[in-house]
C-alpha cells in the first residue's frame, strides 16, 4: 500500500534519499558543474528562465541540475525561490532599440535598416544526427564580427508606424501596472497583465496555441515583422540617485509581429501587432507568445472571438505549467475518502435499481397469475 | 412620477428615443413607442435594419447610448430598465419577463434535461419541492406539445421545431407579463414553423401576455401581431395596426418590403 | 514532491523567513482572511504566492496556516482523515521546521488543524481553527466555467443553476448522487464549496464553534466560515440532505459512528472497514 497507515515518515526519507541518489548517477562519472549546464545546455537555462520569470543563469542551472532535466519541475524550483525574494523596485522599462543584437531578421522585408543578421540558429541546419558531436573534441571557435555596440538597431514596426500602415503600440491603462506574482489574475484583464501572463506562460501551450491560430483557429495574418535576440541593458532608477544607473545587461529575445490589418471605409486600414518577449535566446516560444498576444486582442479590435487562442479565461488561466502540473499531478495524491463516498453512492444507486427491476417482475408475476 | 421616467400612464413599456451606436455607425437612432398590457408589437424589417439590436435595448441586454426604457412592474411601479442594479434587472428578466431567441440552443441548457430547463426559473426564485417543480415541468411540456415521457431527455436529442417549443416553455413557466421573441420561427421547416406560431398565438391569448416580436417575416406578423413597426437604416419609418400597416402601406421601403412576399 | 533538503539548509542559515512566507505577505493573506471572516463564505482573491510544494497539494492551505501560526501554536495535520499519510507528514514536517511549532496527532491538542478532505470526527473547540486545503473554490464552476460570469451569479445571489444540477442529478439517478464536495449555502447568502470533504462531514460545518478557513493556492482565493456560522447543505424538501452510512464498523475501534474507510485484505476482494480518522480511533481502542 502506498499510503502506509503508519510508516509514512520513514517511507518518505527513504524515498528523498533515493531520488537524490538517481540524481547523481553513475558515480563513475564526473558530476555535472552548473557551468557545465549554463554554457552546453545554455537554451534549457533560458527556457526555465523564462518561465520562471527570474534572470539568474546559475540559479537556473542548479535548478535544471537538481531537477535532473525535467525543465518544468526546474522552473517551479525556480519560481518557489524567486517568491521569496525581497523587492527593491522596479527596473526602467527594457529599450530593446538599444540591443547589441546576435540575430536579427525580419520576414516582411527583403532588407532592413541595420540588416539581416542571421546569428546562431537551429534554422539552417540540417536535421542530422552530428555523430561527431558523440566523442569529445576541440571544436574550432567560430569568426565573430566586433558587435557595434554604439549604433541603436530601429524596429521595423517603428517603420511602418511612421507611415502610419501599423497600429501605434496598442494604449495601455494609466499607472503601474499589476504584478502577477503578487497579485491574483483579475479577468477581464488589460494588456499587460496578459503579457505577463504569457511571459510567464508554457512554451507548449503557448506553442499549440499559436499553431492553432494558423490553422484557422483564428487566423490572424500574421507575419515576422521582425525577431532579435541580443544583450540589453537593464537601468534601475534609486529614489535617493535621482537618475537611472545601469545595473546589469541581459539577454532578451523579442518577436515584433506584424499581423491583419483593421479598417473600415472610413478609417484607414492599418496593421495590426502581436509581441512577444522571452530572457535568452527563445524564438519559438516568442512568437508563439506574439500570436496569441494577437489573437488575444481579437474583441478589442472588434473581431470575432470564438476560437480557444482568443478566449482569454481559457488561455490565461491555463497556460502556466507550475499551476498546470501541481494540480494534474495531485491525481496522485490519496484521494480514497472521496472514492469511498462514491462507492456509498454508485452501491446504493444500484441497489436501487435492483429493488425497482425485482418490483417490476413481482408485478408481472402477479398480472401473469391474474390474467390466468 | 411616470412622466419623469418617459412613459404614458396605463403602458407597460415605454421607450423613448433609443438610441444605439456601434463602432460609429447607428444601429438604432430615436426609437420611441408605448406597449399596452395584452398588446403584441411586431418590429420588422431587413436584416441590418437595427431591429435586433432594438429589441436587446428594450429587453435590457445592450445599454443604449442614449432614450430611456421604462417598464411598469407587476408590484413596484414604472422603473426605468437601464438604471436599475444589475441584480434587478437580472431578476425581473427571470421572473416578469421572457426571452425567446432565434437558436433555441442559446437559451437552453443543453446539457440537462428538459424538465430542469422548464424548472429552473423556479428554482431561480426558490422553488425547492422536487415534486412540485417536477409536476409544474410536466404541465408546461404538456402545454407546448411535447410528450411527457421526454421529460428526463437532454434538448440535444430534440428536434428544431421541439427545442424552439422547450425554450417557450421554459420562458413562460414563470408567469411572465412581457416576452421579448426574436425571429421565435427562424430557421426552421414552413410546416414546423406553422405550428409554433399556432402555439405561441394561442398562448399569447389565453395568458393575456404582452410581447414584443422581431422578425423579417411580414407572414409571421401579420398572425401574431397587434400593431407592426418597420424599421430601415436603424429608424422607424411607419408604424400602426398590423392590417392596417400591411394592407395600406404608406412609406415606400414598406411598400417594397409588402410588394416582395408572395399573396398568400 | 519537491526536495525539501535544500530549504533545510537554508532555512538554517536564516535565508528564509519564520513560517516561510515574507512578514508582507503574511500581511497581505491576513487582511484576505480578515475579509472573508467579514463575509461568510465569499470567495477573496489573495496575491497567492509560489510554495515549495506543488499547486494541488495544498498550497493554499499552507499559505494560512503560515499566515496565522505562531510559536505558541500546537498543528495537527492530516490528510483523508489520517496524519500519517504522505502529505500530511510533508506539510507537517514542514511547519515543524520553518516554524518551529509544536505539533500533534491528538485533534483536542490543537490550536490550527490543516486538512485535506476530512473534518475530524471528535467535535471542534472554541479557539481552534481549522484550515482546509482547496483545490476548486468555486463551487459553480463545473456548471459555468468563466469566473466573469460566475462572480456575477454570486454578487446576485442567482443561484438556480446549481439547484437545476440537484434537479437532474434526482431526475437521473433517483436521489441526490452528489457524495462529496456537496455544496452549502452559509449564512443564508453566500454558495460555498466545503472542499472535497465526503458530505459525512457537512453537518459538522454548520454552526461549529470553531474557525474554519479555506485556502485555494492555485486559484488564489481564500474563504471562511466564522464560528457558530450557520452552514446548509442544499438539498430539496422531498429529498432532504443525507450522510452516507455503513451497515459496518470500524474493525479496529468498533465505531458505527465514524466515516469508514474500505480496504481490500485479499486477492478474492475481502473487505475490511476502518475509521477514516486515525486519531479517533486510537482515541477509542
Amino acid at each position: 500500500m502506498y499510503v502506509a497507515v503508519k510508516g509514512g515518515e520513514t517511507a518518505i526519507a527513504h524515498s528523498l534519499d533515493l531520488i537524490a541518489d538517481r540524481r547523481r548517477g553513475d558515480r563513475g562519472l564526473a558530476e555535472l558543474t552548473l557551468e557545465q549546464i549554463d554554457h552546453q545546455l545554455g537554451l534549457a537555462v533560458d527556457r526555465v528562465m523564462t518561465e520562471g520569470s527570474c534572470y539568474d543563469r546559475r540559479l537556473a542551472a542548479l535548478a535544471i541540475k537538481q531537477a535532473r532535466g525535467d525543465l518544468i519541475e526546474a522552473i517551479f524550483l525556480l519560481r518557489a525561490y524567486r517568491t521569496t525574494l525581497p523587492r527593491f523596485g522596479d527596473s526602467q522599462p527594457l529599450d530593446t532599440a538599444k540591443m547589441v543584437p546576435e540575430r536579427r531578421i525580419s520576414a516582411a522585408f527583403k532588407d532592413v535598416p541595420g540588416g539581416q543578421v542571421l546569428g546562431p540558429t537551429y534554422d539552417y541546419t540540417h536535421r542530422l544526427l552530428d555523430f561527431s558531436l558523440a566523442i569529445a573534441a576541440d571544436r574550432p571557435e567560430a569568426p565573430t564580427a566586433p558587435a557595434d555596440t554604439a549604433r541603436t538597431l530601429p524596429h521595423v514596426g517603428d517603420i511602418l508606424a511612421r507611415e502610419g500602415l501599423l497600429e501605434p503600440p496598442p494604449a495601455t491603462p494609466d499607472g503601474r501596472p499589476d504584478d502577477l506574482t503578487r497579485q491574483p489574475l483579475s479577468l477581464p484583464a488589460d494588456r499587460p497583465l496578459r503579457l505577463q501572463n504569457l511571459a510567464r506562460g508554457d512554451e507548449g501551450f503557448l506553442l499549440a496555441l499559436g499553431y492553432s491560430t494558423q490553422r484557422g483557429y483564428g487566423n490572424n495574418h500574421p507575419f515576422v515583422g521582425e525577431i532579435r535576440y541580443g544583450h540589453v541593458p537593464v537601468a534601475f532608477l534609486p529614489e535617493e540617485l535621482g537618475f537611472a544607473i545601469e545595473i546589469a545587461e541581459i539577454d532578451v529575445t523579442e518577436c515584433d509581429m506584424v499581423n491583419q490589418f483593421a479598417g473600415s471605409q472610413d478609417v484607414p486600414p492599418q496593421f495590426t501587432r502581436g509581441y512577444g518577449l522571452t530572457f535568452g535566446h527563445a524564438e519559438r516560444k516568442a512568437i508563439a507568445m506574439a500570436l496569441v498576444d494577437r489573437a488575444l486582442r481579437a474583441r478589442e479590435l472588434a473581431e470575432s472571438a470564438d476560437s480557444p487562442a482568443q478566449d482569454e479565461e481559457f488561455v490565461l488561466a491555463h497556460s502556466d505549467n507550475v499551476e498546470a502540473s501541481g494540480f494534474v499531478q495531485h491525481l496522485k495524491l490519496p484521494h480514497y475518502v472521496d472514492f469511498q463516498s462514491e462507492l456509498v453512492v454508485v452501491r446504493a444507486l444500484r441497489a436501487d435499481v435492483e429493488a425497482r427491476r425485482q418490483r417490476a417482475a413481482e408485478e408481472r408475476a402477479v398480472l401473469g397469475q391474474a390474467a390466468e | 412620477m411616470s412622466g419623469e421616467l418617459g412613459s404614458s400612464d396605463g403602458a407597460l413599456l415605454s421607450a423613448r428615443n433609443v438610441t444605439k451606436r456601434f463602432a460609429g455607425r447607428v444601429a438604432c437612432r430615436d426609437v420611441s413607442f408605448d406597449l399596452w398590457p395584452g398588446e403584441v408589437l411586431g418590429i420588422v424589417g431587413e436584416s441590418g435594419s437595427g431591429k435586433t439590436t432594438l429589441l436587446n435595448c428594450l429587453a435590457g441586454r445592450i445599454t443604449p447610448d442614449a432614450g430611456s426604457v421604462a417598464y411598469a412592474t407587476a408590484s413596484t411601479g414604472t422603473v426605468d430598465v437601464h438604471r436599475l442594479s444589475e441584480a434587478r434587472r437580472r431578476l425581473l428578466a427571470r421572473t416578469e419577463w421572457g426571452f425567446v431567441n432565434q437558436d433555441a440552443r442559446e437559451g437552453l441548457r443543453m446539457g440537462v434535461s428538459a424538465g430542469a430547463n422548464i424548472g429552473e426559473r423556479l428554482m431561480a426564485v426558490g422553488a425547492r419541492h422536487y415534486g412540485d417543480i417536477r409536476g409544474t415541468a410536466a404541465d408546461w411540456l404538456a402545454r407546448v406539445e411535447i410528450d411527457g415521457d421526454r421529460l428526463d431527455d437532454r434538448p440535444a436529442t430534440f428536434s428544431g421545431g421541439m427545442r424552439q417549443r422547450l425554450q417557450i416553455a421554459r420562458n413562460l413557466v414563470s408567469g411572465p407579463r412581457l416576452v421579448f421573441m426574436d425571429e421565435p420561427t427562424g430557421g426552421l421547416d414552413v410546416s414546423v414553423q406553422a405550428r409554433i406560431l399556432d402555439l405561441l398565438r394561442g398562448l399569447v391569448e389565453r395568458l393575456h401576455l404582452s410581447a414584443v416580436l422581431v422578425t423579417h417575416d411580414l407572414g409571421v406578423a401579420r398572425l401574431l401581431t397587434h400593431r407592426l413597426m418597420v424599421m430601415q437604416g436603424g429608424a422607424v419609418v411607419e408604424e400602426g395596426l398590423t392590417d392596417q400597416v400591411l394592407d395600406d402601406p404608406q412609406h415606400a421601403y414598406t411598400q417594397m418590403l409588402v410588394a416582395s412576399i408572395l399573396p398568400v | 514532491m519537491p526536495d525539501t533538503s535544500t530549504p533545510d539548509t537554508t532555512i538554517a542559515e536564516g535565508a528564509y523567513n519564520y513560517a516561510y512566507l515574507d512578514e508582507q505577505t503574511k500581511r497581505m493573506i491576513r487582511r484576505a482572511i480578515l475579509k472573508a471572516v467579514a463575509v461568510p463564505g465569499y470567495q477573496v482573491p489573495f496575491g497567492g504566492r509560489e510554495m515549495p510544494l506543488p499547486y494541488g497539494w495544498g498550497t493554499g492551505g499552507i499559505q494560512v496556516t503560515a499566515a496565522i501560526i505562531g510559536r505558541d501554536d500546537t498543528l495537527k495535520v492530516i490528510d483523508q482523515g489520517a496524519d500519517d499519510t504522505t502529505n500530511a507528514v510533508s506539510i507537517r514536517r514542514f511547519f515543524a521546521r520553518v516554524a518551529e511549532v509544536a505539533t500533534t496527532t491528538c485533534t483536542e491538542d490543537a490550536t490550527v488543524i490543516q486538512t485535506r478532505h476530512r473534518v475530524p470526527e471528535t467535535p471542534l473547540k472554541e479557539g481552534q481553527i481549522l484550515v482546509f486545503q482547496v483545490p476548486i473554490p468555486e463551487p459553480l464552476r463545473m456548471l459555468e466555467p468563466r469566473e466573469t460570469e460566475t462572480r456575477t451569479l454570486h454578487a446576485l445571489s442567482e443561484y438556480g443553476v446549481m439547484q437545476v444540477s440537484l434537479y437532474e442529478s434526482i431526475a437521473r439517478h433517483g436521489r441526490i448522487s452528489k457524495s462529496y464536495n456537496y455544496p452549502v449555502m452559509v449564512n443564508g447568502r453566500y454558495i460555498m464549496s466545503p472542499s472535497p470533504i465526503p458530505k459525512f462531514d457537512n453537518p459538522k460545518l454548520d454552526r461549529s464553534p470553531a474557525l474554519q478557513l479555506y485556502g485555494a493556492g492555485r486559484e488564489k482565493r481564500i474563504y471562511a466560515v466564522p464560528p457558530h456560522t450557520p452552514v446548509k447543505s442544499l438539498d430539496f424538501d422531498d429529498h432532504p440532505f443525507e450522510v452516507e452510512h455503513w451497515s459496518e464498523c470500524c474493525a479496529l475501534c468498533g465505531s458505527k459512528e465514524s466515516f469508514l474507510d474500505e480496504m481490500i485484505v485479499d486477492d478474492a476482494g475481502k473487505r475490511l472497514f476502518v475509521c477514516s480518522d486515525t486519531d479517533y480511533c486510537e482515541g477509542r481502542r
